[in-house]
């Protein structure tokens, strides 16, 4: 078969299965959204234990941190679905989502902690020199200067993220990855075939969320 | 106003502050001098509770400040500060510099405190630079407004940590001039500075540190013109020296600052 003919079965395919791969793709997005966005408020929450003066707080910020880079995602991702899930109760969607959130939440956390100890220490004293509560100067001084400078990390974050989320495939999440896989399993003449095009919306996934980072970093002028 | 007593101020097994004690009455400008490293920023912190003394007392008003009791954020408010590096908030424009505190700490409503702002900025003459950024403003304006941003709160007495220690020479005057506007409306002033002239001129008292005690305290006029220990008087003669001043005696260029180490940039 020459490559002519190759191509033009390779697009008839990409065509063919548009539809649901589409479907697909909202669905990864879906995900990585929920994900990354429960992400940040845990990245948030345990970046404020990191640095808190409090030792029983580092603790267990370390603790957290230490166990979700040290075991594989999808052992993390089994561990929500089949251990925590059928307790609390939550549809997959959201197990999946949590799942892919507490391990996201983990390299968020560290990206927060950089960025606010990146900050000078000037800063916040002269928030507490004029009265302001340690909280609140947080929240108003420290950490929308902190915020900025961590976009492109954060940015960097949401990619992993999203090509991470295909793990969901293994617990029933019908996204790109395990469209793809259905496929190819029906077509296993095409399994590689499907494999790439599943490729080929994460990488424009990429491509169109990279541009939109660097548009956000220009706009906010990100030193 | 403010009475310190016994003031001890450790850093892991360095000795910061040794029994200090340091009274200012109302409506008192203190200057405090000393060569760096001596405790001066230390003293200072320790009095707005930025940093934590070890054993010692800090009275304001003649009322013990309890550490654990008493609300530190109250007394802050009361107690301005500005620093050798400004720390203006780069985000915000100088008038929201100025009302971030009234606004959202004694929730001042907005416009009032943007009338207040006003007059503020006007004082220290920079009002017309309400809307720019910090980032857009010289060292001698980002001072005035860190100046203003303190007063905002209606301090009962302002700390001035080397306040034109970071500042290009001839930016020097237009921050000094304002501090002498306030010393003359009557605020009560403790001022870390190496401007002698300074000093001499305004201050009531002159408090001189060293390796974390208060060697000498006096009136500018004794300390400046017969001191009585040794210790000032070798200082003063080091800082005061006609061509050694402060950057003397160096190849130019890369003058330290004889006093302090800084650098001029
Ligand atoms: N946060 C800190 N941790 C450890 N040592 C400090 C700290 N702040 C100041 N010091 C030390 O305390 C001494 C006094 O410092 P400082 O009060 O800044 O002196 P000055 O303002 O008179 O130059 C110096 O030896 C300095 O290195
Ligand atoms: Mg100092």
């Amino acid at each position: 078969m020459g490559i002519i003919e190759y191509a033009v079965d390779f697009y008839s395919l990409l065509v063919k299965s548009y539809p649901i791969f589409i479907q697909a793709t909202a669905l990864t997005l879906r995900l990585t959204v929920a994900a990354l966005g429960i992400g940040i408020l845990i990245g948030l929450v345990f970046a404020m234990m990191k640095i808190s003066k409090n030792r029983f707080f580092n603790a267990i910020a370390d603790g957290y941190i230490t166990v979700i880079r040290g075991t594989p995602l999808i052992v993390q991702i089994f561990w929500i679905y089949y251990g925590l899930a059928p307790i609390i109760n939550v549809p997959a969607f959201w197990a999946a989502s949590l799942a892919l959130a507490v391990h996201n939440g983990a390299y968020i956390a560290e990206i927060f902690r950089g960025g606010i100890q990146s900050i000078n220490r000037g800063q916040m004293e002269a928030a507490r020199s004029v009265g302001m509560t340690y909280g609140l100067a947080m929240r108003r001084i420290v950490l929308p200067q902190a915020f900025k400078r961590c976009i492109p990390p954060l940015g960097n974050q949401f990619i992993i993220g999203l090509k991470d989320s295909s793990l969901a495939a293994f617990v029933t999440m019908p996204e790109l990855f395990m469209t793809a896989m259905r496929r190819a399993a029906n077509q296993p003449g095409n399994a590689l075939e499907y494999y790439t095009i599943a490729g080929l919306y994460y990488l424009a996934l990429v491509v169109v969320f990279a541009f939109l980072v660097k548009k956000l970093e220009r706009r906010l002028d990100v030193d | 106003m403010i009475k310190v007593s016994k003031l001890n101020k450790h850093f892991g097994p360095l000795h910061v502050l040794k029994d200090v004690d340091m009274e200012v009455k109302a409506g008192e400008v203190v200057c405090l001098i000393g060569a760096s490293g001596s405790g001066k920023s230390t003293l200072l912190r320790c009095i707005n509770f930025l940093e934590t003394a070890q054993s010692g007392e800090i009275y304001i008003e003649g009322r013990l400040i309890d550490r654990k009791k008493d609300d530190l954020n109250k007394i802050r408010q009361e107690v301005g500060m500005v620093f050798q590096l400004f720390n203006l908030f780069p985000h915000k424009t100088v008038l929201g510099n100025v009302i971030e505190a009234p606004v959202m700490v004694k929730k001042t409503p907005v416009k009032q405190a943007t009338e207040e702002a006003m007059a503020l900025l006007e004082k220290v003459g920079l009002a017309d630079k309400a809307r720019s950024y910090p980032s857009q403003l010289s060292g001698g304006q980002k001072q005035r407004v860190a100046i203003a941003r303190a007063l905002a709160m209606h301090p009962k007495i302002m700390l001035f940590d080397e306040p034109t220690s970071a500042l290009d020479p001839e930016l020097v005057g237009e921050v000094l001039t304002v501090m002498k506007k306030l010393v003359q409306e009557g605020m009560t002033m403790i001022v870390v500075t190496h401007e002698m002239a300074f000093a001499r001129e305004v201050a009531d008292w002159v408090v001189y540190m060293d390796e974390g005690r208060i060697v000498e305290v006096d009136r500018p006029s004794v300390i400046f013109g017969n001191p009585a220990h040794e210790r000032t008087r070798v200082f003063l003669s080091r800082v005061l020296e006609p061509n050694a001043g402060v950057f003397g005696n160096q190849p130019p260029g890369n003058e330290v600052c004889n006093l302090c180490g800084c650098k001029i940039s």
